[in-house]
């Protein structure tokens, strides 16, 4: 490790939470619905958006109708891909000449990246056109991290409202209205600047599909080109992480210098970090929304000093080899081993799953990290909106928790903890051990899943755990040595993707909806804390135990039994 | 419930429309236009062309170098090496036989080259198989060979790459890197002097 490392990680930790408040206030602005600074310019927009739907953006709904209206519009959007992909061949745009996805392949992408995974089972360079990317995919890079920022303002409505005195069914707000203001007012107009940067920095944006030349020795080159840009700006910014190219953020056109690496990086955790401090507010208390992102730091943190020792300390392999420094193998010289142990365990804390580093090549617990990260629950700030609604989840058990060992009554921001309450969002939680373990064991026994991996021994298993881990998170990096481009794991993949996102979702929201019915109880004398450091340690403690124990076993079986055999030489 | 399913279906479906037509089409059109206006040479894949315009490369992607005349880029796992069209890494694990076989040739092929001390960058796949930088400990460890290869001398040489090496910005932001390409265009320009 290097102190330009550490330099470089505090940079990035201290402008991240110099932009905690100011992000949070402009989102906290949207969950009220009141006008921001751009309603002159896009309100119009707007408005006519909702007369052509038939919306009524003031309309109160309650949880099952928020949920239902939800689901149809993610439906409908992922049926509009999938109809895309399977017909690009004849769509316009299509310069190369690719063929129209398989049902398996166009089934998996559209769940992806409805579902905000964005897990990649194609090659994007060799597989879509400019169209599908531009209309099929970018599309989803937007409206599913809107979805997922609706989804928590809705939880945070759930905490923050009052019964009305007479007597009128909880209401958590209005799923087009949030989902519409989230993107017309947030994630288009940051885009938009982002994205000229990216083009400033070397980012291609252009609508032809290749450049043809002959390199200084005369040798012929093709480069992929295309609209990279616009997708690569709301593919960080939405935590959604499914690039242009094969390679993803390593591509240099996707991720030119260490400048565009830092601003990726940046624009992943940005409005993760900016929605806790919108829920401190919109309970009535921002030291609540400090003291949940000070947990999520603290994991993110300890993730970062683990990634990035045993990155720079490299493969012992290699050395006896005769090879001397860091573990370069799968990492491109302009990040060295600091910005890319930094970028893997970021994408993974976040659902993002941008990579600018190979994670399968990453040393046996440098690949951990990553790994563990998204087997918490994708909770350490997490996919924009899905991170702290996840993590909420967690608050709910971590009062219950102290409720039993301190015999205080569980209640959290004012609202009473409940039965109800807790059997949901065990619910929610238990639902990411069993789909990861379950499809992970069966991959393990049946022929098509052992087909799968690249890299034989502990690391062949840990290319199959990673994968369901990585859809049932829907973060979608990858030990990308996994052939997952076939009707198997492409159905299974996208199982897991779908139940990891909506089987979470719909539980989430009902909790919500049980909140908003609730009264308000004052804090007193025996409400536990929920600000201060007892609160976030307690926080950090039940994430990793309810949300990390069930997975040491697999944990074991993969990298750690892999790092054995690295530190002795055992090569497989 | 049943309520609810058929109120949702409008707003989805004329959503749906809407937003593809103003983000699937309309904000990269939009981006293209003003990328295109704008940065025109980052827009279409910041080319490098020689004497006669033609195309021979991009300041960011890298390419392959076979000949002893040239500083070579890192190995490449994108198709056949350096493949626009299949940007990838090798996806090896630490404890891969397969790995460990091919960083074993090319660690001999470096001894057989003169190269002592072996750079970790100078055997490893990177993960674009693209890249286009070498670590200057990379780019030095190939400065006699080239040297020799253009009856130059190493001072020369390494002083080329020196010129050529760029350092973090602010001190902190990148590591220190030479863009292969125009080291070896800096090369061929030290040659006909």
């Amino acid at each position: 490790m290097t102190l330009q490392g550490w330099i470089l990680i505090s940079v990035f930790v201290g402008m991240l939470l110099a932009l905690t408040k100011p992000t949070g206030a402009w989102l906290f602005a949207l969950y009220e619905g009141r006008p921001t600074l751009l309603h002159a310019v896009i309100g119009p927009v707007e408005t006519g958006f909702y007369r052509l739907a038939g919306i009524d953006p003031s309309e109160e709904q309650g949880w099952r109708r928020y949920a239902m209206h939800m689901l149809i519009f993610n439906a409908i959007l992922m049926l509009f891909t999938y109809a895309v992909l399977r017909l690009q061949a004849f769509l316009p745009w299509n310069q190369q000449h690719l063929a129209n996805l398989p049902e398996h392949l166009a089934a998996n992408t559209a769940i992806s990246f409805t579902t905000n995974t964005n897990w990649q089972s194609y090659s994007g360079e060799s597989t879509m056109s400019n169209l599908s990317q531009m209309l099929g995919l970018t599309i989803h890079n937007f409206l599913s991290a809107a979805t997922g920022i609706a989804l928590a303002f809705a939880l945070f409505r759930g905490f923050a409202r009052r019964p009305s005195p007479d007597k009128a069914p909880a209401t958590i707000g209005n799923f087009w209205a949030d989902a519409t203001r989230i993107t017309l007012y947030l994630l288009l107009p940051i885009s938009i600047a982002y994205a000229l940067v990216l083009i400033a920095s070397g980012v291609p944006q252009t609508l032809a599909a290749t450049v043809d030349l002959h390199t200084l020795e005369g040798a012929r080159q093709t480069l992929a080109v295309g609209p990279v840009a616009s997708q690569e700006a709301i593919k960080m910014l939405g935590t959604n992480g499914g690039g242009f190219f094969n390679a993803n953020s390593a591509h240099p056109f996707e991720n030119p210098t260490a400048l565009t690496n830092l601003v990726e990086m940046l624009s992943i955790f940005l409005i993760g970090f900016g929605l806790t401090w919108t829920f401190g507010r919109a309970v009535g208390n921002t030291r609540q929304g400090w003291a949940i992102l000070s947990a999520m730091v603290l994991i993110f943190l300890a993730g970062v000093a683990l990634c990035y020792a045993q990155e720079a300390a490299g493969n012992p392999v290699l050395h006896h080899l005769g090879v001397a420094g860091p573990n370069m193998e799968g990492k491109e010289v302009r990040f060295g081993a600091a910005a890319s142990a930094l970028f893997a365990v970021v994408t993974t804390a976040a659902s993002c799953g941008a990579v600018n580093a190979m994670h399968d090549s990453f040393t046996a617990l440098g690949g951990l990290v990553p790994l563990f990260n998204i087997q918490l629950g994708e909770v350490v700030v997490g996919g924009v909106g899905a991170g702290i609604y996840g993590f909420l989840l967690f608050a709910i058990l971590a009062v219950f928790v102290a409720g039993l060992m301190v015999g205080r009554t569980p209640e959290y921001v004012g609202k009473k903890i409940e039965t109800r309450e807790v059997k949901l969002a065990v619910l929610a939680i238990a639902v990411l051990p069993l789909v990861i373990l379950g499809f992970t064991s069966l991959s393990c026994v049946l022929q098509q899943g052992l087909a799968g991996p690249l890299n034989k021994g502990p690391h062949g298993f840990a290319e199959i755990l990673y994968a369901f881990t990585s859809a049932v998170g829907n973060n979608g990096s990858a030990f990308a040595g996994l052939t997952a481009a076939t009707p198997y794991y492409d159905g299974m993949l996208g199982m897991a993707m779908w139940i990891g996102r909506f089987f979470i979702i719909v539980p989430m929201l009902a909790i919500a909806g049980s909140l908003a019915a609730k009264k308000y109880t004052p804090t007193s004398a025996g409400s536990f804390p929920t600000t201060g450091p007892l609160w976030v340690g307690l926080l950090v403690g039940v994430v990793l135990i309810l949300g990390g124990l069930t997975f040491l076993p697999s944990l074991a079986l993969g990298p750690v039994a892999d790092h054995l055999a690295m530190i002795r030489g055992q090569l497989f | 419930m049943g309520n609810d399913f058929i109120t949702a279906l409008r707003p989805a479906i004329v959503m749906t429309i809407l937003f593809a037509l103003l983000l699937g089409i309309g904000y990269p059109l939009t981006m293209t236009g003003i990328g295109q206006a704008i940065f025109p040479e980052q827009a279409n894949g910041s080319l490098v062309r020689d004497a006669n315009g033609s195309v021979i490369g991009s300041t960011v992607i890298g390419e392959s170098f076979t000949s002893d005349r040239y500083f070579d880029t890192r190995p490449s796992a994108a198709g056949k090496g350096y493949d626009g069209l299949a940007s990838s890494g090798s996806n090896y694990g630490p404890t891969s036989r397969a790995l460990a076989d091919r960083v074993r040739a090319d660690v001999a092929k470096a001894h057989n080259a003169g190269i002592s001390t072996i750079p970790a960058d100078l055997v490893t796949a990177s993960g674009s198989g693209l890249d286009p930088d070498l670590s200057p400990a990379a780019a030095y460890a190939q400065a006699p060979r080239v040297a020799r290869v253009r009856r130059l001398s190493v001072t020369q040489v390494r002083a080329l790459i020196g010129a050529q090496t760029a350092r973090p910005i602010a001190g902190f932001l990148g590591e220190e890197r030479v863009n292969v390409l125009a080291l070896n265009l800096a090369l061929d320009r030290l040659g006909t002097h």
